[in-house]
């Protein structure tokens, strides 16, 4: 039980985080709390300041209009946060779709999938033209236009406020993931996991390697959604530098030569 | 090294596959973006600007004290997760002090929208009696005070009782001896909180709430309320070019009817 909860460590944690969040935000809808009230697009703090998805802010002011200033200020400081620090953390430990492409994967590995895909002619940069595209799409037809779809919206603000037909959606999502491509919605095509990834330049969170430790098991590339982000494994020391890392920690969980752990600055040894 | 050939053909792929996506995408984004007969919370700007706005928070939605606004689900047809309301369910209660529309932090919903300046300091003051969610519309043929039954419950439920919907009456000339208290609604005041659509006794309600997009018609500049100063602005604003048939016009007015026989 102890092993098991060892290594698991930063799965339980990301869950905790995901659903408090959300129990938050659902607390804040229905009962009346105002530590986290909106949902993950705006949300109001402590009934003071505001948060805000920069990606949407973006799409808003490509389709012709400049939102007023508290959802600016907002979206500036989830920006810096997950540019300076968090890296691209937003996916593994905020998003809710997360739960449910890790679900997928999870159904992978008991029905035995899990490495076997269906040849999907799509590669990982699929994601950037995407994520390009909802710019241009946001401008030509005058509306935020990933927002106009997006599973992930409806499934956060579907818990808070009511889901509708949007599990429809969500089951779109897990079915991908489950039988047509391994991690595909996070690791091929969500625009904002790509957003994240490119603004994912010089933050401090990141997962450190120790080659000396390494004894090649290749357990962190089995469970990495990301696998081309541990090209250095087994090669030398250093940071997890690309953007695509979300720092979810799983390699760090099932690492059990402590070749890997979460260092908080580039300097530290 | 792939060969020129390759990348070429490439290139041409992936454009091919980004114009299909994109086509496909932007053709669904542009329908379902657009919702004609949608009603907003008041205050909201226009409905083209309004969707651009919309952060989609439910700051409003949670603001709202008698649960009248909704954030739109997928299959509600409407653009997701901005606000809305359905009178015949929840109507607009109408409050003094507006909730909904202060907390809006993107500028979806404007402050300014439902205010009003006050005659006696000169102060500006939220003003719900300003808000232009829509305007009520009688089906006449389905209301049954036009048939002559006595019913004023939309008269009596509209919060501006005698402004927004004023009684008509009328001899019922079928009896001889009745009258008909037929409801008319007064655009120019109606703010379209949708409590008569609400109150409405038929099984449908004969009196409905539609957007001001729909319902107003536009006048153009050919027509001016000569007796209306503020309207008579408009002229300056006419953007009718000079008619190239008006000289025609003077010279056949001007012209000896001989010369118009002649031609």
């Amino acid at each position: 039980m102890n092993k098991a909860l060892k290594n698991n460590k930063f799965l339980i944690l990301r869950r905790i985080i995901q659903i408090s969040i959300l129990l938050l935000f659902v607390g804040g809808n229905y009962w009346g709390w105002n530590i986290l009230r909106g949902d993950l697009s705006t949300a109001k703090v402590l009934d003071t300041f505001y948060l805000s998805d920069p990606y949407f802010v973006i799409q808003t002011f490509a389709s012709g209009f400049v939102v007023a200033a508290d959802v600016l200020v907002g979206a500036l400081i989830i920006l810096l946060f997950y540019a300076l620090i968090g890296g691209r953390a937003f996916c593994s430990w905020v998003c809710p779709m997360n739960i449910i492409t890790d679900s997928a994967n999870r159904l992978r590995k008991i029905l035995k999938m899990y490495r076997e895909d269906v040849k999907v002619p799509i590669n990982r940069n699929l994601r950037y033209w995407i994520l390009g595209l909802s710019i241009v799409l946001s401008a030509l037809f005058g509306v935020a236009a990933f927002e106009a779809v997006s599973p992930i919206s409806m499934l956060h603000r579907g818990i808070i406020f009511g889901m509708g037909f949007g599990w429809a959606a969500i089951l779109l999502v897990f079915f991908f993931d489950l039988f047509v491509l391994q991690n595909g919605w996070c690791g091929y095509v969500c625009p904002l996991g790509a957003f994240y990834s490119l603004t994912n330049k010089i933050s401090i969170f990141k997962i450190k390697h120790t080659v000396e430790n390494c004894t090649e098991c290749n357990k962190c590339l089995i469970v990495c959604p990301e696998k081309p982000v541990l090209a250095i494994i087994g090669k030398k020391s250093g940071q997890i530098t690309k953007g695509e890392c979300t720092n979810c920690g799983r390699c760090i969980d099932v690492c059990e030569d402590h070749a890997l752990k979460f260092s908080f600055n580039k300097y530290n040894k | 090294m792939p060969s020129r050939r390759e990348t070429i053909r490439k290139l041409l792929q992936g454009a091919g596959f980004l114009g299909l996506g994109g086509l496909t995408w932007g053709a669904y984004v542009d329908e379902a973006k657009s919702a004609e007969l949608i009603l907003r919370p008041p205050g909201a700007i226009s409905e083209e600007d309004f969707v651009k706005a919309c952060v989609k928070c439910g700051e409003c939605v949670i603001a709202c004290p008698y649960d009248t606004l909704k954030l739109a689900e997928p299959g509600d047809r409407k653009p997701v997760g901005t606000p809305f309301f359905e009178p015949r369910k929840i109507a607009c209660e109408m409050c003094p002090d507006i909730p909904c529309v202060p907390v809006c932090p993107s500028g979806a919903l404007d402050v300014n929208l439902v205010s009003s300046v006050k005659e006696k300091n000169k102060e500006t003051m939220l003003d719900i009696n300003t808000a232009k969610m829509g305007i009520a519309v009688i089906d006449t043929s389905t209301c049954i005070a036009y048939w002559g039954i006595q019913c004023d419950i939309c008269y009596r439920a509209c919060p501006l009782m005698d402004e927004a919907i004023e009684l008509k009456y009328e001899r019922n000339e079928r009896t001889g001896k009745h009258a008909f208290l037929k409801p008319v609604v007064n655009n120019e005041v109606c703010t379209g909180c949708g409590l008569c659509e609400h109150a409405c006794v038929t099984e449908k309600s004969a009196i409905k709430v539609l957007p001001l997009s729909i319902i107003l018609g536009k006048v153009g500049s050919h027509y001016i309320k000569g007796w209306d100063e503020d309207d008579e602005k408009r002229m300056e604003e006419n953007d009718v070019e000079e008619d190239e048939n008006m000289d025609k016009a003077l010279d056949y007015l001007n012209s000896d009817w001989k010369d118009i026989v002649d031609e």
